[in-house]
């Protein structure tokens, strides 16, 4: 039970926020991730944000995936 | 108030049942809410049937639709507008010329006058937009509760022109599968009305082809059959035409034009966009020979600008599917019909 | 390219089916690794990456569609509660059209029973808060899920919403995954384990799988390309002899998980032994809802209950144990269809049989 997807939190109160992907909004609640920021990537999963994505780590993640793509490339 | 449309609609503040019983609650309904935008002079007659000049030559083609859409109004059109247009595309899969329609309404009672006056003008706008005539229509009013604000039920007719004859009949392996612009656009908007998601990009494509497909034709190129993909998206469309015609259809899933916003949508709420209606495009197949005229002739019409090829038709096997996705990745899945509505789901 | 793209980047993909290729033959046998999440089902149909695997590499579903593992008395107490006129029933859309004993919510509601789809459990609340009838929210799902459930009696409670409960039938995945790796009939040679679910309880969650059972697992993502990262690692694991568990979606999963998730489930809900189709009873598999909020809890509203009825010849359990491959069920493609399902599996689009029908049926494709 695991569709989550990665939202971009655009402004909050104190239990809810406003996230937005490739500009479709969304109300949340933040109410298992108390400590979000505006700015902060997030995990929405039904109508509730449960992760914060690590920004550095997702780049860590991209930059193997180039690498695997540029492979291919040079084939 | 639309382009082509010159009257103003009004509605009464409260809609009553009376104003369903054919009285003089009707009467002024009809006359102050529907002529102004709709009237016409085989409207205005206001007789039980309106008897029409002769058709031009060719096969006269008949099609009828019924339209529950909720929310009645949402960004990009209403009922009345998509009722209208989503006629007109029906009349236009089969190649014919689209000429007259006929509008019914079943209105709940209470049913709001802003929300009559809407889609009257809506309906108004897109008959001006496709160059037809409503000449008929009727008014019926349920109790409360009986109904879902507004329903429309159209009828449409039109002529093929003689020479012409697109259908499934015609499809042969080869031939190139098209789309005249993104996919879903109609379906993610509802969709994200009724979640609660906003998007200020996020709009319904509905919209007459009539003139596109005029196009198409006027291109030379050889068309061999055209569908709308309303209910069930382009998923629909392809699934039922490839069983049809016992051929096999390639989708190439990185050809599909799809809006970020409608592929925002879907993620959101686990929907897929090959599966959501649009109200505002073609699926043509065509000749491969003919394949990019006829994309080039789409693209430089208005409202085709995002046209692309999707895919392949080929011959189909014993026992292989008739509906194959080649995925973004380079992997490869059959297609199937999804059973039952499209539900979000969170898994 | 967006970060979209390049998780779903066709060359990415190919780089690391080559690598897979290379580290399968390193192997030099063949190998089973098992996904327990009905999202990584969905995705890997979705992108048909189980033909774009070596032969020898295969991809097995467990039990992680929270549909499918519901168990028919669950349904059956749905469709009960929803027959009372002051009942209005609200679910997610995943669960509209699992077979019970008798009808699916589907039908009920056609036949005039309220029964609503809702896509959060804070919509759910919603209802209670705009009628006069009694909500009850069908509380399935797995640890990705609960905290939200958690999260909504919260807010029922500070807000003073008396017509608000549910049905509990959420349930844990590790004690599931015990269950799995003590079955003797169970060859697996590694897990996918879930990302999401990682994400609230913590990776360290599965680290019993490697450290007391010998089974390795890679926590992974949902795009084509986290999948096959996962895959790979596995396959690196059995050729080296290393079994470990490991985390490949680090931007989002930390060992210990979301601690205001935990403490949000652990306030209102306490594990308890729970039902699974084709499991039976696993011991401290599900939650219950603590007894200081009965007056949250539907399932101690007295019903009538038909004897559940599981269909005959339906091998869902099988399934789900990861035992057999759809079409060794009798009743696969015979009666049992995703138009006409008769078990669970067949339901939930990403329900194991649901996808092997609609996706690897077909021969060559």
């Amino acid at each position: 039970m695991c569709l989550a997807i990665p939202m971009r939190l655009m402004e909050r109160s104190e239990i809810e926020g406003v996230v937005e992907l490739d500009g479709v909004r969304r109300t949340v609640s933040l109410m298992l991730l108390p400590d979000a920021e505006v700015g902060q990537h997030l995990l929405i999963h039904a109508g509730y944000a449960i992760g914060a994505i690590d920004e550095a780590e997702a780049q860590t993640t991209l930059a193997l995936l180039r690498e695997f793509a540029d492979a291919m490339v040079d084939l | 108030m639309g382009r082509g449309v010159t009257g103003s609609s009004r509605a009464p503040a409260t809609l009553l049942l009376a104003h369903g019983s054919g009285g003089r609650l009707t009467h002024e309904l009809v006359r102050d809410a529907f002529l102004p935008v709709l009237g016409n002079p085989l409207l205005a007659t206001l007789t039980d049937a309106a008897v029409l000049p002769e058709l031009p030559p060719g096969r006269p083609a008949l099609t009828t639709d019924a339209f529950v859409v909720d929310p009645a109004v949402f960004p990009g059109g209403d009922l009345g507008y998509l009722s209208v247009v989503g006629t007109v595309n029906d009349l236009t899969m089969v190649g014919a010329r689209p000429l007259w329609l006929t509008w019914a309404l079943v209105l709940e009672e209470g049913a709001p006058g802003e929300l009559i006056s809407t889609c009257a003008t809506g309906a108004a706008r897109a008959a001006a937009e496709a160059g037809i005539a409503i000449v008929a229509g009727d008014t019926k009013v349920v109790p409360r509760g009986k109904g879902d604000g507004i329903y429309a039920v159209t009828a449409g007719l039109g002529v093929v022109p003689p020479g012409r004859d697109v259908g499934d009949h015609r499809i042969v392996p080869g031939d190139a599968v098209l789309v005249s612009g993104p996919i879903g656009d109609h379906g993610a908007t509802i969709m994200a009305c009724r979640h609660g998601l906003g998007s200020d990009g996020l709009r319904s494509d509905c919209a007459s082809e009539a003139a596109l497909v005029e196009a198409l034709f006027g291109s030379g190129a050889e068309v061999h059959s055209l569908h709308d993909p309303t209910r069930g998206g382009v998923l629909a469309v392809c699934h039922e035409t490839a069983e049809r015609s016992g051929l096999r259809i390639h989708l190439e899933e990185l050809a599909i034009p799809v809006r970020p916003e409608v592929r925002a949508v879907c993620e959101v709420l686990g929907l897929e966009a090959l599966s959501l209606a649009c109200e505002g495009r073609v699926v043509a197949w065509v000749a491969a020979r003919d394949a990019e005229t006829a994309l080039a002739a789409i693209r430089r019409h208005p409202g085709g600008e995002g046209a692309a090829v999707i895919g392949r038709v080929a011959e189909r096997a014993a026992g292989e599917a008739a509906l194959v996705l080649e995925t973004a990745v380079g992997g490869r899945r059959p297609l199937d019909l999804m059973s039952g509505t499209d539900l979000p789901r969170i898994c | 390219m967006t970060r979209h793209d390049l998780l779903h980047d066709r060359a990415a993909v190919a780089g690391l089916v080559r690598t897979i290729g290379d580290a399968a033959a390193r192997l030099g046998r063949p190998a089973t690794f098992m996904e327990v999440c009905g999202t990584h089902t969905h995705a890997v149909a979705g992108a048909g990456l189980r033909r774009m695997l070596p032969a020898g590499i295969r991809l097995v579903s467990g039990p992680g569609c929270p549909v499918c593992v519901t168990p028919v008395g669950y349904l059956d107490r749905a469709l009960a509660l929803a027959a009372r006129p002051v009942t209005a029933l609200c679910t997610f859309g995943d669960l509209m059209r699992v077979p019970s004993s008798t009808v699916t919510l589907e039908q009920a509601r056609a036949e005039g029973r309220d029964v609503r789809v809702v896509y959060s459990p804070r919509d759910a609340l919603a209802v209670a808060q705009g009628t006069d009838r009694q909500v009850v929210f069908l509380a399935v799902g797995f640890e990705t899920t609960t905290p939200t459930i958690a999260a909504v009696l919260a807010e029922a409670e500070t807000s003073g919403t008396p017509n608000f409960q549910i049905l509990p039938g959420n349930k844990l995945i590790p004690p599931a995954m015990l269950a799995l790796v003590d079955d003797p009939n169970l060859e697996v040679d590694g897990f996918l384990l879930p990302g999401h679910v990682s994400v609230l309880a913590g990776w360290e969650a599965f680290r019993f799988l490697a450290e007391e059972h010998g089974v390795p697992g890679a926590v992974v993502g949902f795009a084509p390309t986290d999948i096959l990262r996962g895959v790979l690692e596995l396959l690196e694991q059995n050729a080296s002899g290393r079994c470990a568990i490991v985390n490949l979606y680090e931007s989002v999963v930390s060992p210990r998980g979301n601690p205001t998730a935990a403490a949000l489930v652990d306030r209102f809900f306490e594990p308890t032994n729970d039902s699974w189709r084709g499991f039976g009873e696993i011991p401290g598999s599900g939650l219950a809802l603590r007894p200081e909020w009965a007056h949250r809890d539907a399932s101690r509203i007295p019903v009538d209950l038909p004897p559940a009825r599981e269909p005959a010849g339906c091998r869902c359990g099988d399934v789900l144990r990861g035992l057999i491959d759809p079409p060794q069920c009798p009743l696969f493609d015979a009666g049992c269809s995703p138009a006409t399902p008769v078990g669970a599996c067949m339901v939930s689009s990403e329900g194991t049989c649901s996808a092997w029908f609609r996706h690897e049926r077909w021969g060559a494709a």
